[in-house]
């Protein structure tokens, strides 16, 4: 029977990151406060950063620290400031409303949703192996996690029936996708990084707004009465 | 030329800010001029593109590709420019009127320039973040009518897009990957070297990226199943976007499928990625037919043949023979001219009759004199009838069918245009030759809302008679080259 090496220490540190980043995803779909999703969404990005500072140091990268910094200042910190201020105004229109009101908006039931997350995950992880992509710098479980998180982030997206939780669910597919990037494109250039950091800020913007007048015109986040246009 | 494209990428974004602080009357004019000095600048650009590829600043790119598209997007630009004087009221009372225009005008003038800027990146990875950009400008200008409609739209038009532009995202990285296994890991994911690399490129990133990138940015092209935002921005939009929207925008992310088409073919060789169009392309069309059948919203109706044509496109690139690819392109110049026409059309139909049922539209013909028949020779045209552009370019997609032996793809694409011929054409009937009935005859006074909406229109028709009937040697000689860069195989 052959031996099977125990992974190094960074193989593991990046395995296990990977994987907290994966169990924040599903972490989204219970929560029923908004503040608490944009929190566990700063969570999951906080995550995504501490493994680029641990590539950086690993693989000698040393674009990777300002990447992580600026990743980390954009997203544990503006993001949910200007979506605090901008579902705050929400939020007084309706005492109480804007922070609260998206528990139990799931199309399926909890448990059943997860069921189908862990189908989606399963899928995700285990066929990234057939594509025989080969990483530099990470180990290839934290691709396939990446991708795992990339297709959850689209049940939670297509599940949850309110504009808060579907604007999360595609911020969490963003970083899903700077998982995958972290694996096979660490050494994408720094400004083309910057660029695709600073066009997420313009659509954190755009989705706060656009919740706003959702919310100005419909007093609440639920998107139950988007029904009108059909055919 | 490099003052030309530094002109074409700064006079859209100075319109917008003038548009911001300027009278009703200076920001319709800035924005007009700013439109006809663009699409005078880009046909500045075509003798050049017609015999070589032009780059600059090392971000910046222009083929003759590249110069079909801008083409596209600046003659509806300065169209939709002029159209907009006589949209917007300028005797209007209401309140937030000036807030209003003041947005829309900045809105449209940098939605514009987002999407002449996006033809011109030399970088895949600067081609997602223009068409990025396009999407949340129109989103906010999808937004803007401030209605019930308009806020669904947007928010639907938003996530769906972004969601899909996820998936491009994707396929830009793994696009990196495949390239930086050639060209080592400090490639920037410029096009140039990336096609160079040919079939040097490993098989599988390029194929996930190539799905990636069609179904991606198939997402804000229309093509089914993940087109399902398009009707509903497209009908809730204020006219003049939703010309640029169904004329403009989804070419623009028809062209970036191109560029990974291009990457594809040169890494695979044709056959995986003309499979992969040919069955987005079918799939887009059959649903487009069926549902141009039972419409009961005529801005509806014209994104779902926005649905169409973008299927056929599709299709014709799965085509492969060189002058398939040749009425590819020139169909994207044809559709822009005439879906704008259409458009433009619609927006006076519910500037007349206050509504977009086509059940509330009878005897356009006779209380529009102007604007009346050019909307039916828009539907002709936007039918394949002769002597329009859309005529030629379908005929030539059809021959080139024929002439790579994929005769049974170019039956079904006789087949259901024909279909979507029927749908279309009983619409319009029902709108413009039912005669109105008492009631409404007594209501609508017959005239023309505006001149300014008329004009750009029967501009239109007069580009898609010169694009079916003789096209420019010159523009000849742009398709041409462009579609021999399209046609390229390893």
């Amino acid at each position: 029977m052959a031996a099977v090496a125990a992974p190094s220490v960074f193989a593991g540190a990046a395995n296990v990151i990977s994987v907290g980043v994966l169990l924040a995803e599903f972490g989204m779909f219970r929560q029923a406060l908004l503040r608490d999703q944009v929190r566990l969404y700063a969570a999951q990005s906080g995550l995504i950063s501490v493994l680029a500072i641990v590539v950086a140091a690993a693989r000698h990268l040393p674009e990777l620290y300002v990447l992580a910094a600026l990743s980390a200042g954009l997203k544990l910190v503006i993001v949910p400031l200007v979506l605090r201020r901008l579902l705050r105004g929400a939020g007084e229109a309706s005492p109480g409303e804007g922070w609260s009101d998206i528990a139990g908006t799931g199309a399926l039931s909890l448990a059943s949703t997860v069921l189908l997350a862990i189908g989606v995950a399963a899928f995700g992880f285990f066929s990234i192996g057939a594509l025989g992509i080969r990483s530099p710098v990470l180990p290839l479980t934290a691709l396939a996690i990446s991708v795992s998180v990339a297709l959850v982030a689209f049940v939670l997206m297509i599940m949850r029936r309110d504009v808060a939780s579907q604007a999360i669910g595609f911020l969490s597919l963003e970083n899903g996708i700077s998982l995958t990037a972290l694996v096979v494109a660490a050494g994408l250039p720094l400004i083309l990084e910057v660029a695709f950091l600073f066009d997420l800020l313009v659509v954190v913007v755009v989705f706060g707004l656009l919740i706003r007048v959702h919310h100005g015109r419909a007093e609440s986040l639920s998107t139950a009465d988007l029904t009108s246009l059909r055919g | 030329m490099l003052a030309i494209i530094v002109i074409l990428l700064g006079a859209p974004v100075a319109a917008a800010l003038v548009s911001l602080r300027a009278p009703l009357a200076v920001a319709q004019a800035v924005t007009a001029a700013t439109g006809a000095l663009c699409f005078a600048l880009v046909l500045a650009l075509v003798p050049a593109a017609s015999h070589h590829d032009l780059g600059y600043l090392s971000y910046l790119r222009i083929d003759a590709v590249s110069v079909v598209f801008l083409l596209a997007t600046s003659f509806l630009y300065a169209a939709v420019a002029v159209y907009s004087v006589g949209y917007l009221p300028r005797d209007s009372r209401s309140p937030g009127f000036t807030r209003y225009y003041r947005r829309f005008y900045a809105g449209l003038n940098l939605f514009a320039w987002s999407m002449l800027a996006a033809p011109m990146m030399s970088s895949l990875a600067l081609l997602w973040i223009a068409i990025e950009v396009t999407t949340v400008i129109s989103a906010l200008l999808v937004a803007i009518a401030d209605t019930d409609g308009a806020a669904e739209a947007a928010w639907k038009y938003v996530l769906i897009a972004s969601a899909g532009l996820g998936l491009a995202l994707l396929a830009t990285i793994f696009a990196y990957y495949a390239g930086a296994q050639v060209l080592g890991e400090h490639y920037n994911l410029a096009f140039g070297p990336l096609l160079h690399a040919g079939a040097r490129l490993p098989h599988a990133p390029v194929r996930l990226a190539f799905g990636l990138a069609v179904l991606g940015f198939g997402t804000k092209m229309g093509l089914f199943p993940v087109h399902t935002w398009l009707p509903d921005a497209h009908s809730e939009a204020p006219t003049p976007v939703s010309a640029l929207l169904s004329g403009s925008l989804l070419a623009v992310s028809f062209y970036a499928i191109l560029r990974y088409y291009q990457v594809a073919v040169a890494a695979l060789g044709p056959r995986f990625p003309r499979d992969v169009l040919l069955v987005f392309g079918v799939a887009s069309l059959l649903l487009a037919a069926l549902y141009l059948l039972d419409q009961r919203d005529y801005k509806r109706l014209l994104a779902y043949s926005s649905v169409e044509h973008m299927g056929i496109l599709a299709i014709g690139v799965s085509f492969g023979a060189p002058i398939a690819l040749a009425g590819v392109l020139l169909h994207v110049l044809a559709h822009a001219a005439a879906k704008g026409n259409a458009f433009m059309g619609a927006g006076v139909l519910v500037r007349k009759f206050g509504s977009k049922r086509i059940s509330a539209v009878r005897g356009g013909l006779d209380l529009l004199p102007w604007s009346g028949p050019l909307f039916l020779l828009a539907v002709f045209a936007l039918s394949a009838m002769p002597p329009f552009g859309i005529f030629r370019s379908e005929f030539e997609i059809v021959q080139g069918g024929f002439a790579a032996s994929s005769d049974a793809g170019a039956a079904v694409l006789i087949v259901l245009v024909t279909l979507a011929f029927l749908g279309l054409s009983a619409a319009a009937n029902r709108m413009l030759f039912m005669p109105a009935d008492a009631d409404a005859a007594a209501r609508y006074s017959r005239g023309e809302p505006s001149a300014w909406m008329v004009v750009p229109v029967a501009a239109g028709i007069v580009v898609l008679l010169v694009l079916g009937v003789h096209p420019p040697a010159e523009l000849t000689g742009l398709l041409t080259r462009a579609a021999a860069l399209l046609g390229r195989v390893a």
